[in-house]
């Protein structure tokens, strides 16, 4: 399918030149108690207030059938710069959680807590708790800069203070400034008679389509920052941060069968001083505001303006709105995409440990009590929580004194030591999906775990347990857990259904490749497992599994951004029902 | 009766002295004389006796009617009466001038009972009035009482009883024998019409046969002495997952039956017993199921057969307890049964079934016509019907909240609500009838607004309402109000009704959901919060119903009403009071209730 070349603004940018600058009718559509939903417009305003109209899925046709209306309710995103947290803040989201929501948390893969399942009753106490606990859910969707992720490497404190320090600074700079949100959610009255409230940024449309912001500090691209519409990659000379390289138009998603849409890197431009940040992240943004596509959303994201218009033509429009011109980029290199699970010890002496949660769901199961486990230490905890963008979490700067109390805890409620941990599951990412994402059209989260007991005894008998290799699942294109920059990436097509994609960078660094097309679980198993055999035979010393499957020839290598669809994917081992 | 009738004593003489010393002819010829006299003179119709009056002592056929049942009767009392030659009115509570009372010479009085103990709505006012200080001396009056109700209530006919009872008391002479209707009525009726009719006949005067006209109604072949075998070809579960109700929607296809219904009226379902408690209640009797019984309809069949289709198994009332008593002369039940128990009697009613009396009072040696003998018919269900015919013609839809739960240790199935919802087939037959409630009916004026409100099943008719009002065009502006106890998944029909507000039929919409919130929220809360645009609704000629839970919502929903009107009329409660008795006599205010 082609770009339709309509030349007419999409809908959605009609809805937000009329909406009242995120007004809309959203204050009437909330007291209207006889729908559990909200109108199509309104929903669309909701997500720049951070949350999203969903169903449970599993019950729709049956409850259409029943005659009632879909089982609706509402996914609420916290922001949250950099992923971090106070003890107490995580105390007032559990409750909240347990009151409002389906009694868990969700770390998202931008580092941030998702709600999920709060009814439209509850909505604006749910919202106006967050607001509360000193934290907000404003432009954690829609189209603005969204939660800003920042590197989670506490081996190294003084810079992460730094670099957090500074996606604080970039949240705060480029969110949105209309009242709409206080007046809806928190009873802030409007002031009447005022001139037109002033949007400096993003004016009464706002941006074309989402953009997403990341800092990564080498040789960790915890955050794969080459995913971002704008990336900030630190570079430090031991303990003092010197400047960024700016890398620009990364993004993950695609639609199925549309050559058009497609994943893309990031490019590095230059590098700036810490001092320019700001500056240089908001003209980036400015340049996207007015020259992204806005008469088709399968084509905003400033990937496509950049690729549109060469990079050349986006670096000088860049440094004209600047007035000044990007040094060359600094040298740098990434080693990997994940997080350094279990126990690390600061410079500083103080005590990190990061938990390896499968999804990033936080809940009691009967396996693991997560959710009881994580509130009794908040409650003891002095330090902080960090999430990180691989869906796990950092309890950060634990006293020496605290931390046999701690594992205590994580003891009694069973929490997983992620040192025993094999090396795919540490590296393995998935997005919600079923049953609540409207978009999916395949499980995921649920999906993952007998994926993993399926996967594990083959690497264990290739005796590959130990080594990493990144996983990455989703149940559509739209890309949440960026599924194109897995080692093995699994893409949703259609209820037990996936596209196979192999041959990411471990380090982030390179997209990996449509392998096969729908195939089933038993499928992909009887795919993988001669390549995991082949991979244990023949890797060079430190292969990594992505590098591999493109030196024995399983897929080639993509080179440039449009190169993503090049290959020609060979048919499934059987004739795979599709979409 | 003054044997003089409208003579004076003069005259009275003068015609006895007349009429002692002329022949049988000559007593013709003189009649024939003063009756053509009498028409020339006071253009009345000619009379057979020679009692000519202002205003004709006739009988009153008097009837107090909730579902329609006693108005029926009384339609068929009146008929017989009038294939009798008899001058007869046919009155209705609700309409019935009380001044008329004095004139009236016979007052047949046919009246229902509903929850505890009260009368049919619209017939509050004649009973309030009756006995009240107003009510006039009624010496010269003749009546006799058909009274309507269930022996599964407390209260068993305590309307008619109170009628039969007051009238007495205000000097009003017995015609006949009150009787006493259980919920299988026809047989008890029948008898009392023909009590009456026998009663009257013994000291009329002779009369001249006059042909009347059979009152000639277009039905269908099907009644509920035959109920057409309709087909199940819905039944699914309204309520969603994690719902602590069992609510259905049913179909059944009317295909080829004739049926006629309006919406308002209900289905009678004819449905036979769980089998399971028909065996449970076979070995805990120690009878042999295949022994003969009479049939409730005459004829021998088997006991099994009897248990599972003609006789009520389960409902424990006071006969069956009183006859039970006397069989196994168990001194706690007959305690029970003193008049000082009534409250212990109840409590030991609640919960429990005749399985529960038969298992706890064994009697040795029940035989299976002793234990018929004590049963009475099963009757047929009713429930409001829950489609339009205009709409859908061939088909009639229920909404039925499926009883199902756990007493004493046992498991309790609704009879006709688990025939419906578990042991009736996909393609499966289910007998019914039509069984119309002239007194639940949309208004004549299709542009006149109504208010409807239906919690839980008692939506049921509304959604009859509303796809008649879509299927005839009629425009008058619709509101509903509908409660339950969860938004999630009880909230019966929702889509339809978001489709109906959608397209704007529907014009306004409350709900209430009593469970999801941390205090109970109620249709009437709802009522209240909304009382200046419900008044004003009513102000604009609004016609407000009510459907469902007799005991409280029905009483809590009048309540609301009431102080609704005495907030927005801003008037006394007395004056709240009339407005809503006046809405109920201009029939503006209807409740099907149970």
């Amino acid at each position: 399918m082609a770009v339709k070349q309509t030349h007419r603004r999409t809908e959605e940018e009609i809805l937000k030149e009329q909406s009242d600058y995120l007004r809309g009718t959203i204050t009437e559509g909330l007291a209207d108690v006889v729908t559990g939903a909200v109108s199509p417009q309104d929903a669309k305003l909701l997500k720049f207030h951070g949350t999203y109209l969903q169903d449970d899925r599993d019950v729709r046709t049956e409850r259409l059938r029943q005659k009632l209306e879909p089982a609706y309710s509402f996914l609420i995103r916290v922001r949250l710069p950099g992923g971090v947290c106070t003890p107490r803040q995580w105390l007032e989201l559990d409750e909240l959680a347990c009151k409002y929501a389906n009694r868990s948390l969700r770390i998202t893969t931008r580092q941030t807590f998702q709600f999920h399942g709060v009814l439209k009753r509850h909505l604006k106490t749910a919202i106006a708790g967050i607001n509360q606990a000193l934290l907000s859910t404003l432009a954690t969707c829609g189209d603005v800069n969204r939660n800003v992720v920042c590197h989670n490497n506490p081996y190294l404190s003084p810079l992460h203070e730094e670099l957090y320090a500074w996606s604080r600074s970039l949240s705060e700079f480029l969110l949105p400034r209309t009242r709409a949100y206080h007046e809806i959610w928190l009873d802030r009255e409007r002031i009447t008679g005022s001139p037109a409230e002033e949007e400096p940024l993003y004016g009464r449309v706002f941006l074309p389509r989402k953009f997403k912001i990341g800092i990564a500090l080498p040789p960790s691209n915890d955050i794969d920052v080459f995913a971002q519409d704008l990336g900030f990659i630190a570079i430090a000379e031991r303990t003092a941060l010197k400047g960024f390289n700016v890398a620009v138009g990364g993004g993950m998603g695609v639609t199925h069968g549309d050559p058009a849409t497609y994943p893309r890197l990031a490019d590095v431009i230059g590098f700036c001083l810490p001092d320019q940040l700001l500056e240089v992240a908001e003209t980036v943004i400015r340049v996207q505001r007015d020259s992204g596509d806005r008469t088709n959303r399968k084509h905003a994201r400033l990937k496509y303006t950049l690729d549109d218009r060469g990079l050349d033509w986006f670096k000088a429009e860049l440094e004209a709105r600047l007035g000044w011109r990007l040094e060359p980029a600094q040298p740098f290199e990434f080693e990997d995409t994940g997080d350094r699970l279990g126990w690390a010890q600061d410079s500083r002496g103080q005590w990190h440990l990061t938990l390896g949660i499968v999804s990033g769901r936080v809940a009691d199961t009967p396996g693991v009590a997560w959710m009881s486990g994580l509130r009794e230490i908040a409650k003891i905890h002095a330090g902080d929580f960090r999430l990180t963008a691989n869906q796990n979490l950092t309890i950060g700067k634990i006293d020496e004194a605290n931390r046999p109390v701690i594992e205590a805890v994580l003891k009694q409620h069973r929490i997983p030591d992620p040192g025993r941990w094999g090396g795919l599951r540490k590296n393995a990412l998935s997005c919600v999906a079923l049953p609540t994402c409207g978009l999916a059209m395949a499980e995921s989260e649920r999906w993952l775990p007998s994926l993993l007991a399926r996967l594990e005894p083959i690497l264990k008998k290739a005796k590959l347990a130990k080594d990493s290799i990144t996983l990455r699942v989703t149940g559509c294109p739209n890309g949440c857990a960026r599924p194109y920059l897995g080692e093995i990436g699994l893409v949703g097509k259609a209820p037990g259904r996936y596209n196979l994609y192999l041959g990411a960078g471990f380090n982030g660094g390179r997209l990996n490749t449509l392998y096969r097309e729908g195939l089933s679980e038993d499928e992909i198993v009887a795919t993988l497992t001669p390549i995991i055999m082949r991979y244990a035979r023949e890797r060079f010393e430190g292969e990594h599994f992505g590098d591999f499957v493109i030196r024995a020839g399983y897929v080639a290598a993509v080179s440039a951004p449009r190169g993503f669809h090049d290959q020609t994917p060979q048919p499934a081992l059987k004739p795979a029902r599709t979409g | 009766m003054n044997p003089s009738g409208p003579l004076t004593p003069q005259q009275w003489e003068a015609l006895k002295r007349l009429v002692e010393g002329i022949s049988p002819d000559q007593i013709l010829w003189v009649s024939g004389y003063l009756a053509g006299f009498g028409g020339a003179r006071r253009d009345l119709a000619p009379s057979p006796t020679l009692r000519v009056e202002e205003s004709q002592p006739g009988v009153t056929v008097l009837y107090g009617s909730q579902t329609g049942n006693s108005e029926k009767l009384a339609q068929e009392l009146h008929s017989r009466l009038v294939q009798e030659g008899w001058s007869v009115r046919l009155e209705a509570m609700g309409s019935y001038k009380t001044a008329q009372l004095k004139r009236d010479a016979c007052l047949l009085v046919i009246v229902s009972t509903h929850g505890e103990g009260d009368p049919p709505d619209n017939a509050l006012p004649f009973y309030e009035f009756l006995h009240s200080k107003k009510a006039p001396k009624l010496e010269g009056l003749r009546f006799s009482v058909l009274a309507l109700g269930d022996t599964s209530y407390e209260y068993f006919c305590k309307t008619g009883r109170d009628f039969d009872h007051r009238l007495e008391e205000l000097g009003a002479t017995r015609l006949h024998a009150r009787a006493d209707c259980d919920v299988d009525y026809e047989e008890t009726a029948e008898c009392w019409i023909e009590g009456i009719l026998a009663a009257l006949a013994r000291d009329r005067a002779p009369r001249i046969d006059m042909p009347v006209p059979a009152q000639v109604q277009p039905e269908s072949a099907y009644s509920k002495k035959h109920p057409f075998p309709a087909t199940l070809i819905e039944n699914l579960r309204l309520t969603g997952r994690g719902s602590t109700k069992d609510v259905r929607h049913i179909e059944l296809s009317l295909s080829g039956s004739g049926l006629r219904f309006e919406p308002g009226d209900s289905l009678g379902v004819v449905a036979s017993n769980w089998p399971e408690r028909v065996a449970d209640l076979l070995a805990s009797l120690g009878l042999d199921p295949s022994s003969t019984v009479p049939g409730s309809s005459g004829g021998e069949i088997s006991l099994e057969e009897a248990l599972l289709r003609e006789y009520e198994i389960t409902t424990l009332t006071r006969p069956f307890l009183e006859g039970y008593a006397e069989l196994s002369g168990s001194q706690e039940l007959g305690q029970l049964l003193k008049e000082e128990s009534r409250g212990l009697l109840r409590d030991f009613q609640y919960g429990r079934e005749i399985i529960d009396v038969v298992r706890g009072y064994p009697v040795h040696g029940i035989t299976a016509g002793q234990f018929i003998a004590l049963l009475r018919k099963l009757p047929p269900r009713l429930y409001s019907i829950a489609s339009s015919y205009n709409a859908n013609p061939e088909e009639v839809h229920l909404t039925v909240s499926v009883v199902r739960y756990e007493s004493q240790g046992l498991q309790r199935h609704g009879v006709a609500s688990t025939f419906l919802a578990d042991r009736v087939a996909e393609d499966g037959q289910v007998p019914v009838y039509v069984d119309s409630n002239p007194n639940f009916r949309l208004p004549p004026n299709p542009e006149a607004p109504i208010v409807m409100v239906g919690p839980g099943t008692g939506v049921a008719p509304f959604r009859a309402f509303l796809a008649e009002r879509e299927a005839t065009g009629a425009s008058g502006r619709n509101w509903l109000l509908f409660g339950d106890r969860n938004f999630h998944s009880d909230f019966l029909y929702q889509v339809e009704w978001l489709d109906y507000r959608k397209n704007g039929l529907l014009n306004r919409i409350d709900v209430a959901f009593s469970r999801d919130g941390e205090e109970k929220v109620y249709v009437q809360h709802r009522m209240l919060e909304n009382s200046r645009e419900l008044y004003g609704w009513l102000e604009e000629g609004a016609y407000f119903y009510v459907c469902g839970d007799a005991r409280r919502m029905a009483p809590d929903v009048h309540e609301a009403l009431v102080g609704v009107v005495k907030r927005e009329g801003g008037c006394s409660r007395e004056r709240a009071e009339d407005y809503v008795k006046e809405l109920q006599s201009s029939k503006r205010y209807q409740r099907d209730v149970y």
